[in-house]
């Protein structure tokens, strides 16, 4: 009969309880796992989307509007740029990177993403097959977009106008996949990037479109850079001295704004960031209720069993062996309640993540971080505080008293 | 085998109880008569190392008890000495193997179970040997209770009125259990009762007054 068969068995007498206070160590228990992993990943997501990228110029409006629809690909863009000014902004001094954004269309939902080849090196990007856009309408895509909308390499497909919906389809250009990047654990997996020009010419913004027969020098006349606009800049600095004056120099002296990314994500947080603490607080106070049930389950269990314990120490059993049997069963319930919140956190994300629409923030249930142990940790902490006092008494009791009374 | 020397004992509210010396010998069966009241159940906690008497000197075997630290107390009661009570009482989650197992895993010896299964079956328990406490009845908990007591036989065995909650007939099995299974177990034993039906069933008495 090892203490642990002894303490199960007791526990297991009662179902009820047991299971009452399993129930409220695992809610508990799961709501700080939903809240652990949910913030980590949106973190991590939000640091290794804007990784590289200094500051996002783009037309006036809300600066985190720019910030979600030109890193995170997640809100509607602000509005569109000039390339003229655009341009004069890309060979400033403070400049050492420019990436200009063409975004406005979606293909079932994915990001159409116009740039550059210095998106290219922003993000590191690699390709798993084929090849990056050269020409314009060549496409190439993100790992998952790959996978979730069975396209390969040498694929043709329409873009649609806007952002989320297949309406008002480009039947005029298909684009072409020619590539396939590796998978980035960024953004771009759940984007379809191409050259710049594409969109310009989904947009019609030269006639000539229909007629095939031109060459694009001819378009290019045909569409001075006047006319052209980006939606948006990428920039990275050359010195950290561009941080004070650059940003000042956009929003004063031209008609865009300048938005770093850092200080929008801070805000944005920030904002998310009371839900939750609000929910952080719940959490606690449910496992702060689990505790005291946990305590009271075993104070109250320990006044009926307190026969039960004497006739123990009759039977051989010392002082510190009671103690460690009431400590092991604090400790069983708040791990099994412990290991269940885990799990269902766990599950509970996954669930989340499967209603999610954005492909860009979903989150994935199934990622185990090393800060869960921590709430292993707790839980034990909690079985072994809430146990001590009943345990204490236990030691305690006067054996003698007990017996001599029945 | 017992040996008690100008033991007394204090009580919280100040009374003072002397108890006569007394030396029990090896595989002796002796009665310990007296009122209730007049401190049975005391003497019988100071014998098994639960309660460490104000003065005087208690011997089992060769072993000064409360010279004994509280935890090698307990290890030499587990092995040493069986005790069954006027109540029989058996931990309710564990089926009647599992209780005498228990005892012999708080005694510090390793499981048995065909020790269990041999103590069962000489008490006519055998059946049981799956059952729950709150299956049987008092007289058969009873049973069970002398079955623990005995498991590690011990060198002495204690009873403190084992028959007062039982009827007639279930007394007389008991008290014959007690002398029977102490016999074969080549354990010493002390039944203290105020119970008349016990009493011309041993020759050695000691009184308390």
């Amino acid at each position: 009969m090892s203490p642990f068969k002894i303490s199960w068995r007791n526990i297991w007498s009662k179902p009820l309880n047991a299971a009452l206070n399993i129930l409220l160590i695992a809610f508990g228990t799961g709501i700080l796992t939903v809240l652990l992993l949910a913030s980590t990943q949106i973190e991590d997501k939000l640091a290794k989307n804007s990784k590289d990228i200094d500051l996002v110029v783009g037309a006036k409006g809300s600066p985190l509007q720019l910030i979600l629809s030109s890193i995170y690909y997640i809100d509607f863009p602000t509005g569109n740029i000039p390339m003229k000014e655009a341009k004069k902004l890309m060979h400033s001094p403070f400049v050492k990177r420019a990436v200009p954004l063409a975004l406005g269309d979606n293909y079932n939902g994915v990001r159409i993403v116009g740039t550059d080849s210095n998106y290219i090196s922003l993000y590191g990007l690699k390709t798993q097959s084929g090849t990056f856009w050269k020409a314009d309408l060549e496409a190439t895509i993100g790992a998952n977009v790959a996978k979730e909308q069975n396209l390969k390499v040498g694929d043709t497909f329409f873009g649609g106008h806007g952002l989320t919906e297949m309406k008002d389809e480009h039947k005029d250009h298909a684009y072409k996949v020619v590539g396939i990047l590796a998978p980035q654990q960024n953004v771009t997996d759940n984007l379809i990037l191409t050259a710049i020009g594409s969109v310009w010419k989904m947009h019609g913004d030269e006639g000539e479109a229909h007629e095939e027969g031109h060459d694009h020098a001819a378009e290019a006349d045909h569409s001075p850079d006047e006319d052209r606009e980006f939606t948006s800049l990428l920039i990275q600095y050359r010195s950290p001295m561009a941080v004070a004056m650059f940003p000042q120099m956009v929003n004063q002296t031209t008609n865009m704004q300048a938005a770093s990314p850092a200080q929008e994500s801070t805000r944005l947080f920030s904002l998310i960031g009371v839900g939750v603490d609000t929910l952080q607080w719940f959490a606690i106070l449910i496992m702060l209720i689990a505790a005291i049930s946990v305590f009271v389950n075993l104070y109250n269990s320990l006044k009926e069993r307190s026969y039960d314990l004497a006739i123990m120490r009759t039977l051989g059993a010392s002082k510190g062996k009671l103690f460690s049997l009431i400590i092991l069963e604090g400790l069983i319930l708040t791990l099994i309640g412990t290991i269940i919140g885990i799990a269902l956190g766990h599950g509970i994300l996954q669930l989340i993540s499967n209603y999610q629409e954005s492909s860009q923030a979903k989150m994935n249930g199934l990622i185990f971080i090393k800060e869960e142990i921590y709430l292993l940790v707790a839980g034990l902490a909690i079985g072994i505080v809430a146990a001590v006092i009943p345990a204490i008494q236990a030691y305690r009791s006067n054996i003698s008293k007990i017996l001599a009374k029945n | 085998m017992i040996s008690i020397q100008s033991v007394s004992h204090q009580y919280t509210s100040g009374h003072e109880l002397q108890f006569a010396d007394w030396q029990v010998n090896n595989g002796e069966q002796w009665l310990l008569l007296g009122q209730s009241g007049s401190g049975k159940t005391t003497l019988l906690h100071i014998l098994t190392g639960l309660l460490k008497p104000s003065n005087g000197k208690v011997k089992i075997g060769e072993t000064d008890l409360y010279s004994l630290s509280s935890k090698k107390l307990d290890a030499f009661r587990g092995q040493q000495i069986g005790i069954v009570f006027q109540k029989p009482h058996l931990i309710k989650s564990l089926n009647i193997t599992e209780n005498l197992l228990l005892a012999q895993s708080f005694a510090g010896l390793p499981n048995n179970k065909k020790r269990a299964e041999e103590v069962l079956d000489s008490l006519n328990m055998l059946a049981k040997k799956n059952a729950y406490p709150q299956e049987l009845s008092q007289g058969q908990l009873q049973r069970v209770t002398i079955a623990r007591a005995v498991i590690n036989k011990p060198t002495l065995l204690i009873a403190d009125e084992p028959t007062s909650s039982l009827d007639d007939q279930n007394a007389e099995a008991v008290l014959t259990l007690l002398k029977e299974q102490s016999a074969l177990n080549q354990a010493t034993l002390v039944v203290a009762t105020h119970d008349k039906r016990v009493k011309d069933a041993f020759t050695l008495t000691y009184t308390l007054s």
